[in-house]
């Protein structure tokens, strides 16, 4: 498990444009590239003084590299940084405004209380 | 010594500025109504004449992360930047400059810490929605100078509701003991039932309007020891996965005072969430 993990890509993917996207349009590349190079940096210090034990499970790699915002909701990751993240990236695409929303919602409509553990 | 002018507690809703300012085809149909209430509960701060303003809030993993997170903070800096690109790219929120008030963070601070709150503090803080919503609503001029005080209720673990309503308690003693003639209004803002991210989000109304129901009136007469009694950690999480927010609510009845009514309560039934609006008057309704 490395929920603090999924939380940090999304949570640096977010706040980049460019990274949004890079990540919209090739998400497994994006992956990739951020679990080699960006993972282990360690966001208020030097780059050169990197965490070196980082890593996705398995699951979680495939859940980011597939857009799969209903695996990633079972996985634990923080709900809040998951919406934002899809909204920018796929709001776009809906003609209605909270269309999106609506069947994210609606994706997630198996779940009942409660929900999977988001601590890290 | 200080006065407290006014104290403020309100929901953030990032849609308000965008909204209020649509046009034509663009203006959602409730605008019309939202801005009305907005307005009247706009007055209830300028009618306090405020000086200076305690804005609680929590960011919303901007600047403060998971590496790093402190579960209270207090701005401490002449000058605070606001709004984020993903709050411009998904609210339309402008980026702002608000001034900020060192003499007064660095007295709640010393003097928070004293009382057994070990606070974090930044020197150089950029702020989020929770507390520039506020301005936009209830001071759109921004410009009056500010205090940010941001809580954690975002990440767990996240210290217990009464915490909450006893750094309020203690945030009120302090600015009433702050040796000024300053006039300070105490304003913060949180979430009644909210969910994001889940399957309950986006609804017709707030994800759970009965807890919306109780928690208004918990709030418009101070009933802190029903609040207390009905609220924890793990209960709030059944009214929808983002109702940690109400715990800033909470901050503000121990601002306010236990039992204390509120000289305005208003509320808004919209989309997605319920909207309400309270203010006191420690002075006396000006």
């Amino acid at each position: 498990m490395s929920r603090y993990l999924l939380d940090k890509f999304l949570y640096t993917v977010d706040r980049d444009p460019a990274l949004v996207e890079r990540y919209r349009d090739d998400p497994r590349g994006t992956v990739a590239w951020w679990e080699a190079q960006r993972a282990n940096v360690i966001l208020n210090c030097h780059e050169a003084e990197r965490s070196t034990w980082l890593t996705f499970t398995d699951a979680e790699r495939e859940a980011l590299a597939t857009h799969d915002y209903v695996g990633l909701f079972e996985l634990g990751a923080h709900s809040f940084l998951t919406l934002t993240l899809f909204i920018a990236m796929f709001e776009r695409d809906y003609p209605e405004p909270l269309a999106f929303q609506r069947e994210y919602a609606a994706r997630l409509g198996h779940w009942s209380l409660p929900y999977p553990d988001i601590s890290t | 010594m200080a006065t407290v002018a006014a104290v403020i507690a309100s929901t953030h809703h990032p849609f308000y500025y965008r909204a209020s300012t649509a046009t034509g085809q663009d203006r959602p149909p409730f605008a019309d109504e939202w801005v009305a209430k907005i307005s009247a509960f706009r007055e209830t701060l300028s009618r306090a004449r405020p000086d200076v303003l305690v804005m609680v809030g929590s960011d919303h993993f901007h600047q403060l992360w998971l590496d790093n997170l402190p579960q209270f903070l207090i701005g401490k800096a002449p000058f605070y930047d606001a709004n984020f690109y993903n709050e411009e790219r998904e609210f339309g929120l402008p980026r702002m400059l608000l001034r900020g008030h060192e003499e007064l963070s660095g007295y709640l601070l010393r003097e928070g810490i004293d009382a057994g709150f070990d606070l974090a503090f930044s020197n150089e803080l950029r702020i989020d929605h929770s507390i520039t919503c506020p301005i936009i609503t209830l001071r759109p001029e921004a410009d009056l100078p500010v205090v940010p005080v941001y809580t954690n209720i975002f990440a767990p673990p996240m210290p217990q509701p009464k915490r909450f309503v006893q750094l309020g308690k203690t945030i009120r003693e302090l600015v009433e003991s702050w040796p000024s003639d300053q006039r300070v209004a105490i304003i913060g803002t949180g979430h009644l039932s909210l969910e994001l991210g889940g399957p309950r989000q986006f609804g017709p109304h707030g994800p759970d309007p009965e807890f919306d129901r109780k928690a208004v009136e918990w709030i418009a007469s101070g009933d802190l020891e029903s609040a207390l009694a009905r609220v924890s950690l793990d209960s709030l999480w059944e009214p929808g996965n983002a109702t940690h927010g109400f715990m800033d609510f909470m901050l503000m009845m121990g601002v306010a005072g236990e039992n204390v009514k509120a000289d305005y309560a208003d509320s808004l039934d919209l989309f997605h969430t319920m909207e309400a609006y309270f203010t006191w008057y420690p002075e006396g309704k000006p």
